[in-house]
């Protein structure tokens, strides 16, 4: 069987295939002493369109190409955590080792070290009766026990004939043997590969979103949260802090394992993430973070094509966790570099372009991106989550593209990031009014409906003072604005440089934002706007403070109390339209 | 061996058709056409038919000229020699030396190992207080100046490739006015630093298509300085003409264009150019100044735009003068923690205070009556122009942090200043 390249434009190459060709197929381009692998992205005839994953520089009309059989796959086993892969999973450091500064095109690496051994505990005898995705037995990997699982690709329900003893194995060790309905015989081992753009679905059912995923930034928790099993978007200009809010979520949000996808960006935003989390110890474990971290590192200079694939491989390893009751997040950075990706595609095989010149499948292809994020109860009755927070880039900071669009339509929570508050320094910039999620907060619904209105009113009458000037501004008025603005700094706003204000625990938040509440619902006395300025300063300034206070120290309730006693001081009622707020709890101060 | 091919297929815009075999994706072509021979690139494949972008252009070619390919894509020399010498964008002396063949290197190589990458941590001193103070540049960051036609960027550049702290400095020139080219040449040379300067210059009478190789050129060349422990700054001018010279390329080639005629991978292209600025661990670096303007002044354009998306900040060059607002060193956190300990202070305080003054002067053109705090708003902001924003003010770092305090001390009491106590005892002193 020959194949032979007949034509190169760009990173895609056409094939003249005798045989069989498969769509996703993997296949290797033989110039030169490489091997270049690519993936079958149409078949027309008796030619098939590869997108090659590397720089397509050197090929030439006649090159021999061999088709693998095998869909574009990643390998999944123990081991993965802490690792630090190129969009086709081969470990960054160790290519760096191999082939020094420069990533060598035609070099791929294994995934996993198939020397290491893991202490195997089987969970299952012989006689047992499994299905693909259920647990025969599991490994330590770091925190988790790591389940070894009936490989996913297997169907209908297996026998388990044969299962090792608890000692160690390498990966590739056969560990059970089992055998289908068909009666064919399968080795069980610790790996096995899976093709990325097919879901994991070996589940026994996808659950709704209800619990929330907390992040520890006040805003996200309290106004725009996101539940484990759900989807966000975080759309913004260039400047506006997308990376750097990934980053601070990637450290503190509360899941067992972390995917950052980096696909499409600077390369220098992935080496911060690579260098810190060795040393940045996890609270909750007392771990390195990069124990449950994975990075999967596509950045901009590198191969366009492994770009589009990189997302697909992050989210695969992301639903294989899952698989094994544990929660998992994964932070795609960003997917319009993805879409781009699929952009240039769609230009090289002279698709009709839709909007923007980006593929009519757009839409679908983010809508089935999005929809493998999930909360799903297993065949062993335990759930496990995937939440997907993906990054957009939309051009010129305008909303109203395709790629933003289509993500809107998809996920659950819109983090939508605002240049203006960038610009003024206000962090995370995150637009609280225009930002909208449909998941459940930890903070009760019409209390976060109240501060939100507070923000909806202050705003208007600062769009309202920018033409009539301050004099012109009833005192009322001029309140509802501060108590807006007071809002915003003390806690929409979250100082990601201090120890204690970066990362804020959910009982914390409650708490605060109780006192929040008492603040915006009062109705307060004074002579005049210098007096109701300088009164919210005041308050505003030993609120900041409060906030760099350690939770229940003595200078936090000496805080609390000086807080409580401005308010006191000012206090003669509640705000009629808060009313309801209050009612059946015992009010406070 | 070397194919000779003299048939043409077809000839459009500055890409040619040949049938052809044995041709490889990306190799070299020399096309001689009786007004000279130009290089040729190849860009598609497909059968045997040849596509090839004519660097000199397509004007003046003939279905009956010669094209021979070489077999081998584009290769730049490297070697200390090129030192001092001046190249126009395909790598051929524009200086009247000698031509330069040995250890030749592939342009537009494998992009670094993020692995292999570090945390940058040394900054660039470039005398400049807009940039030392306000946003300093750090050494392998990449950083483009958004300007508008007419604005000195290229002044700013040469200022900068003058007093740097760098080992080389290589200067990739995109459609470049003539007498811009004549300016640098001129202000290096006067400014003895031509010895340790490369110039790659495409001019604005070159062909279009020449300047595509500019920044691949420039930073090849700046890669191998940079693995053999030199500090390289790059700087490119102006990459809108690169993004055009592509747009006008894929037009040709009759690919779907994706925003204002520009091609699907316009960021990929000018990504895979800026990634190139890099912290080798262990040894060089590159860093990367590149212009882009911004026709009409627009920052959503499709190239400030994209290279927005890839750089670590910007700086915006408004009236002469980097704008405090919008201008921003992503990387500045990393070094201006350990140069003096005012310096974050003065750098975040004295922004702020200018920010007031913009809020006065606009109160004061509305009408609106000046507070005698508006009043020393006003004088400071004058003061702030004048003796830190100007392009002309030249000192050090530490120079400019007490040229800070002196207009601290000249304008405001202690307490208005709005920084630290311990700061204040230190540094600032009262002229009020």
């Amino acid at each position: 069987m020959i194949n032979k390249v007949i034509g190169v434009s760009g990173n895609m190459v056409s094939v003249e295939y005798t045989g069989e060709a498969t769509m996703n197929e993997v296949c290797y381009i033989i110039t030169g002493d490489k091997k270049l692998k690519s993936e079958v992205i149409r078949v027309k005839g008796n030619v098939a369109d590869l997108q090659v994953f590397e720089m397509t520089s050197g090929i030439s009309v006649g090159d021999t190409v061999e088709f693998s059989g095998d869909l574009l796959s990643v390998q999944l086993g123990p081991g993965l955590l802490g690792q630090v892969y190129d969009g086709l999973q081969n470990p960054l450091p160790e290519l760096a080792e191999q082939c020094g500064f420069f990533l060598e095109r035609g070099v791929y690496m294994a995934a996993l070290d198939d020397e290491k051994e893991w202490e195997f505990n089987p969970t299952v005898e012989v006689g047992a009766r499994l299905e693909a995705g259920e647990q025969i037995g599991f490994v330590k990997e770091g925190l988790f026990n790591h389940w070894i699982m009936v490989p996913f690709q297997l169907e209908g329900v297996l026998t388990i004939e044969s299962i090792k003893e608890e000692g160690k194995y390498s990966l590739n060790d056969v560990l059970a043997e089992a055998r289908d309905e068909k009666g064919n015989l399968h080795q069980l081992s610790m790996v096995f590969n899976w093709p990325v753009k097919r879901a994991i679905k070996t589940y026994a059912e996808r659950l709704k979103p209800e619990e929330t995923l907390i992040t520890k930034l006040r805003i996200i928790d309290t106004f725009i949260p996101v539940a484990k099993g759900g989807t966000y978007c975080i759309p913004g200009p260039f400047g506006a802090g997308k990376t750097v809010l990934q980053q601070i979520t990637s450290r503190y949000a509360d899941a067992d394992i972390i995917i950052i996808a980096a696909c499409g960006e600077r390369a220098g935003e992935v080496v911060e993430t690579l260098k810190e989390f060795p040393e940045l110890i996890d609270p909750k474990t007392g771990r390195s973070l990069m124990e449950r971290t994975i990075i999967i590192c596509n950045t901009s200079s590198m191969p366009v094509a492994a770009r589009e694939a990189s997302v697909y491989t992050a989210v695969t390893m992301a639903e294989y966790y899952r698989q094994m009751g544990l929660n998992v997040l994964l932070l795609a950075d960003s997917t319009s570099r993805w879409a781009q990706a699929m952009r240039e595609m769609s230009g090289r095989l002279e698709e009709i372009p839709g909007e923007e010149a980006f593929p009519a499948y757009l839409e679908s292809l983010i809508a089935a991106f999005y929809e493998r994020a999930g909360i799903v109860r297993l065949k062993s009755g335990d759930t496990g989550s995937v939440t997907i927070g993906g990054t957009v880039s939309p051009a010129g900071g305008n909303f109203e593209e395709p790629v933003t669009q289509a993500t809107l339509k998809v996920v659950g929570a819109f983090h939508g990031l605002s240049q203006q508050r960038a610009d003024a320094r206000k962090y995370p910039a995150i637009h609280p009014l225009e930002s909208w999620s449909k998941y459940e907060g930890i903070i009760d619904q019409q209390k976060t409906e109240y501060g939100r209105s507070v923000l909806f009113k202050g705003d208007e009458v600062g769009q309202m003072m920018k033409v009539v000037g301050e004099e012109g501004t009833s005192l009322d008025d001029y309140i509802i604005y501060l108590k807006s603005e007071f809002l915003d700094y003390v806690y929409i706003q979250q100082n990601s440089f201090d120890p204690v204000d970066a990362a804020v625990e959910p009982e914390r938040q409650q708490h605060i934002y109780d006192i929040i509440i008492d603040i915006l619902t009062a109705r307060l006395d004074f002579d005049g706007k210098e007096e109701a300025r300088s009164w919210f300063n005041r308050v505003r300034q030993n609120f900041l403070d409060y906030n760099g206070k350690k939770w229940n120290s003595d200078e936090f309730n000496d805080l609390e109390k000086t807080i409580s006693e401005l308010l006191d001081d000012k206090k003669i009622g509640v705000e009629a339209d808060a009313e309801s707020l209050w009612a059946g709890e015992s009010r406070r101060g | 061996m070397q194919k000779v091919y003299s048939k043409i297929e077809s000839i459009s815009g500055n890409v040619i058709t040949v049938k052809a075999a044995g041709v490889r994706y990306k190799e070299l072509a020399v096309v001689g056409s009786r007004y000279g021979s130009s290089l040729a690139e190849v860009i598609r494949l497909k059968g045997d038919e040849v596509a090839l972008q004519v660097f000199n252009g397509g004007r003046g070619v003939s279905t009956g000229d010669e094209v021979r390919f070489m077999g081998e894509p584009m290769k730049v020399s490297f070697s200390p020699n090129l030192l001092g010498r001046i190249f126009d964008g395909s790598g051929r002396p524009r200086d009247g030396g000698p031509e330069l063949a040995d250890t030749m290197v592939e342009i537009g190589g494998p992009s670094v190992n993020p692995a292999k990458r570090i945390i940058p941590r040394n900054m660039v001193r470039t005398g400049i207080p807009m940039i030392d103070v306000f946003n300093s540049l750090v050494e392998s960051q990449k950083l483009p100046i958004f300007s508008v036609s007419g604005e000195p960027y290229n002044e700013l550049l040469a200022r900068i490739a003058l007093q740097a702290e760098v080992d080389i400095i290589i200067l990739g020139g995109m459609g470049l006015k003539y007498d811009d080219y004549l300016f640098f040449k001129d202000t290096l040379e006067k400014g003895g630093v031509m010895s340790r300067t490369v110039f790659f210059v495409h001019t604005a009478s070159d062909p279009v298509v020449e300047s595509l190789l500019v920044p691949d050129i420039a930073l090849a060349v700046a890669e191998k300085f940079a693995i053999q422990d030199k500090r390289v700054l790059v700087l490119l001018t102006d990459m809108t003409n690169f993004a055009d010279a592509m747009k006008e390329i894929s037009i040709t080639m009759e690919q779907v264009p994706s925003n204002r005629g520009y091609p699907g991978d316009l960021y990929t292209q000018l990504a895979s150019r800026y990634e190139k600025a890099v912290d080798f661990e262990g040894s060089g670096s590159i860093t990367i100044l590149g212009v882009t303007t911004m026709p009409g002044d627009d920052v959503t354009h499709p190239v400030p735009d994209n290279t927005g998306y890839i750089t670590e900040g910007q700086f915006y060059l408004r009236n002469g003068r980097i704008e405090p607002f919008g201008s921003l060193s992503r990387l500045k956190q990393l070094v201006n923690g350990d140069t003096r300990d005012d310096h974050r202070a003065i750098m975040d305080g004295m922004i702020k205070l200018y920010a007031a003054y913009k809020e006065s002067l606009e109160k004061k053109s509305m009408g609106f009556k000046m507070s005698g705090w508006d009043e020393k708003l006003l004088t400071y902001g004058q003061l702030f122009e004048q003796e830190m924003m100007d392009l002309s003010v030249n000192i050090p770092l530490e120079d400019a942090l007490d040229k800070g305090w002196e207009i601290l001390g000249g304008c405001f009491e202690p307490e208005e200043t709005g920084l630290r106590s311990d700061l204040i005892e230190k540094y600032y002193s009262s002229k009020v």
